[in-house]
């Protein structure tokens, strides 16, 4: 258990770091560097003075290491783009960005994984009205879902069209706050989950009709079990193993579909924040961004690895 | 379902190509008195009645009648006999949304399947190599694959987008976002591929083959690819539609093809102002194509449900 969970932080400190820095260097590659953003009337030593201070006077391996350097004590640089540390930046938004993700998955979570249960389980028209559903639902990709759904706001006026906070959200006290953006999240969560939704359905109806097929259920059925009792206690616990085991990728797939969701819902997440500090060329925020979402990454693998051990004792064992 | 599938997949397609016939206007033709014209002019002329306020309405006294085969073109109307024929409206610079689209669907699908043919034969070709030699070769590039498999595609997508000049010509646009998606996408077609190549080559066939004295070019190029075709058949309806899409989401934040260039992206940007759309919702029309695509793919890959064998 030890050897695993050591083998896993290697994982997540090579990952962060590998990522963090290829984004480094290739912030570093691009044409332009931030000091375009002083625009045309900059004088030479306002440029020298702005290249110095983000090291951009440095051979890229030179900044590296001094980045490096100052990455281990936590302290990633300065963003150009909002003459801040990037530090603070990069940890609100991802605040934001978790906010969302996890709001989605646990609506995604709710919704899909009882309409799995119960199409995986029956025949006949209700089965077949949630599969249809829900492969329509695979087939919009949140790209497509939160343009419907902004559209759909914007018409009816239901939902606020976007942002997380109304404009005099600054004024508010914290439950005021905290309700203005309750009603903001709805929309962008909803974006997000709808698709991971039908693939949790879809996955967990396959996995239930197969487990249903073993030979233990039959088993189960013919000692007088009811099917309540047979799908929902014996059949259910193990056909949610392999559902377990996509929690570790759904983290991908909700980082990059945040991106998306963020962008067209003006959701002030780590998606936006990177694309901004690519546009801007804005390089420590970049590399900040990505060491950011390298965490993310490495926090999904290791919590869809617990998962697949809490549900599976064969894999506990192995570990 | 599958037929149904593979009948939208068709459609889009022929609709594609044969979009210079089919679409009843020039794509980048602006027509200064129909921006955000609601769809119409193909029973009454349409009339703008006020420019501020986007309104428009049927001049009934001006019935228009549609010039079938005329021009090279399926149907269309000429302005002077009280075009243009706006069938999916217009956007804001008073282009035909419909015609559009279908020039649209040109780069979009032309985009994805030349990506997609990249990324496969990228993958084959690493993936079965691996696969084929073992040892350190397959170790290094293992690796490697299951670390770009962790990365999400689309911010790889974006970060080598983004670090190149932002302003480009539509035709370099078209190659460099054709090998990055190749470059995104051809691991997950390697690690598949490895797998299937490591284990058939310690099947017997490989083994008479080789006792036989055929080369390792040729079990690899003529046993053992074949083997893998099903498989890459698979992972080809799953990244055309991934490209499609990441084609879409990049024109849609500015760093795919320009605006002068239809694409469903570039068309979607032009939807991103969506205080206007509530009032044109048939900006989103290309929202729509991409869904019909996805759709299609979808239902070709469905597993037929076997619910005939479940206990209840």
């Amino acid at each position: 258990m030890l050897n695993f969970v050591a083998r896993r932080i290697a994982f997540a400190v090579l990952l962060v770091v590998v990522v963090s820095s290829a984004s480094l260097r290739l912030a570093r590659l691009a044409p332009g560097d931030v000091t375009a953003q002083l625009g045309p009337f900059a004088s030479a030593t306002e440029i020298a003075g702005t290249r110095a201070r983000f090291d951009l006077d440095r051979s890229p391996l030179g900044q590296w290491g001094v980045w490096l350097s100052r990455a281990v004590r936590f302290e990633f640089g300065d963003s150009f783009l909002y003459n801040r540390p990037v530090r603070g930046l990069v940890v609100s938004a991802a605040g934001n960005t978790a906010v969302l993700a996890v709001a989605a998955l646990v609506a995604a979570t709710v919704v899909g994984i009882p309409l799995g249960v119960i199409s995986g389980s029956r025949r006949g028209l209700l089965a077949g009205a949630i599969r249809g559903v829900s492969l329509v639902f695979l087939s919009i990709p949140p790209l497509l879902t939160s343009l419907f759904l902004v559209f759909l706001a914007a018409v009816t006026r239901w939902f606020p069209a976007g942002g997380m906070t109304s404009v005099n959200a600054s004024s508010l006290d914290w439950p005021a706050w905290l309700l203005d953006v309750a009603t903001h999240l709805p929309l962008p969560a909803l974006a997000l989950a709808l698709p991971i939704a039908a693939t949790f359905e879809r996955l967990q109806a396959q996995s239930m009709s197969e487990t249903l097929r073993q030979p233990f259920a039959l088993a189960a059925v013919a000692r007088g079990l009811s099917p309540r009792d047979v799908i929902l206690r014996h059949a259910w616990r193990v056909s949610v193993r392999p559902i377990c085991g996509i929690y570790g990728l759904a983290i991908g797939a909700l980082l990059s579909g945040s991106f998306v969701v963020e962008f067209v819902t003006a959701w002030p997440g780590l998606g936006r924040l990177m694309y901004e500090a690519l546009r801007a060329r804005d390089v420590y925020l970049v590399a900040g961004c990505a060491a950011m979402g390298g965490l993310f990454l490495a926090a999904g693998s290791v919590i869809g690895d617990l998962l697949l051990a809490a549900a599976d004792p064969r894999v506990r064992k192995a570990a | 379902m599958k037929k149904a599938g593979f009948g939208l997949l068709i459609f889009v397609t022929l609709a594609a190509l044969g979009a210079p016939w089919l679409a009843p206007n020039a794509p980048d033709r602006s027509f200064p008195d129909r921006l955000y014209a609601p769809p119409g002019g193909y029973a009454y002329e349409q009339r703008l009645v006020n420019r501020l306020e986007r309104q428009f309405e049927d001049d009934v006294s001006q019935p228009v009648s549609l010039q079938w085969f005329t021009d090279g073109r399926l149907v269309t109307v000429p302005e002077a006999d009280g075009g243009p024929l706006l069938l999916l409206g217009a956007d804001a610079f008073g282009r035909d949304t419909f015609s559009r689209l279908l020039y649209g669907a040109r780069a979009s699908l032309a985009l994805a399947l030349v990506a997609t043919v990249i990324a496969l034969l990228l993958g084959a070709l690493i993936g079965g190599a691996a696969g084929f030699a073992g040892g350190l070769v397959d170790e290094v590039l293992s690796r490697f694959t299951d670390f770009v498999l962790v990365l999400p595609a689309i911010y790889v997508a974006l970060a080598l987008r983004a670090v190149m000049p932002l302003v480009l010509p539509p035709a370099t646009v078209f190659a460099l976002l054709t090998l990055i998606f190749a470059l995104v996408g051809w691991p997950i077609v390697a690690r598949g591929m490895r797998a299937i190549i490591a284990s058939e080559r310690e099947r017997e066939y490989v083994a008479a083959g080789l006792a036989l004295g055929a080369t390792r070019w040729r079990l690899l190029s003529r046993h053992l690819l074949p083997a893998a075709t099903g498989y890459l058949a698979v992972q080809a309806t799953l990244l055309l539609p991934a490209f499609i899409l990441a084609e879409a989401t990049l024109s849609y934040v500015g760093l795919g093809f320009p605006d002068s260039v239809p694409t469903w992206g570039t068309m979607l940007q032009d939807a991103a102002n969506m205080s206007l759309v509530a009032e044109a919702p048939w900006m989103l029309a290309p929202a729509a194509a991409i869904f019909l695509v996805v759709l299609g793919v979808n239902l070709v890959v469905q597993r037929d449900p076997d619910v005939h064998t479940s206990l209840f």
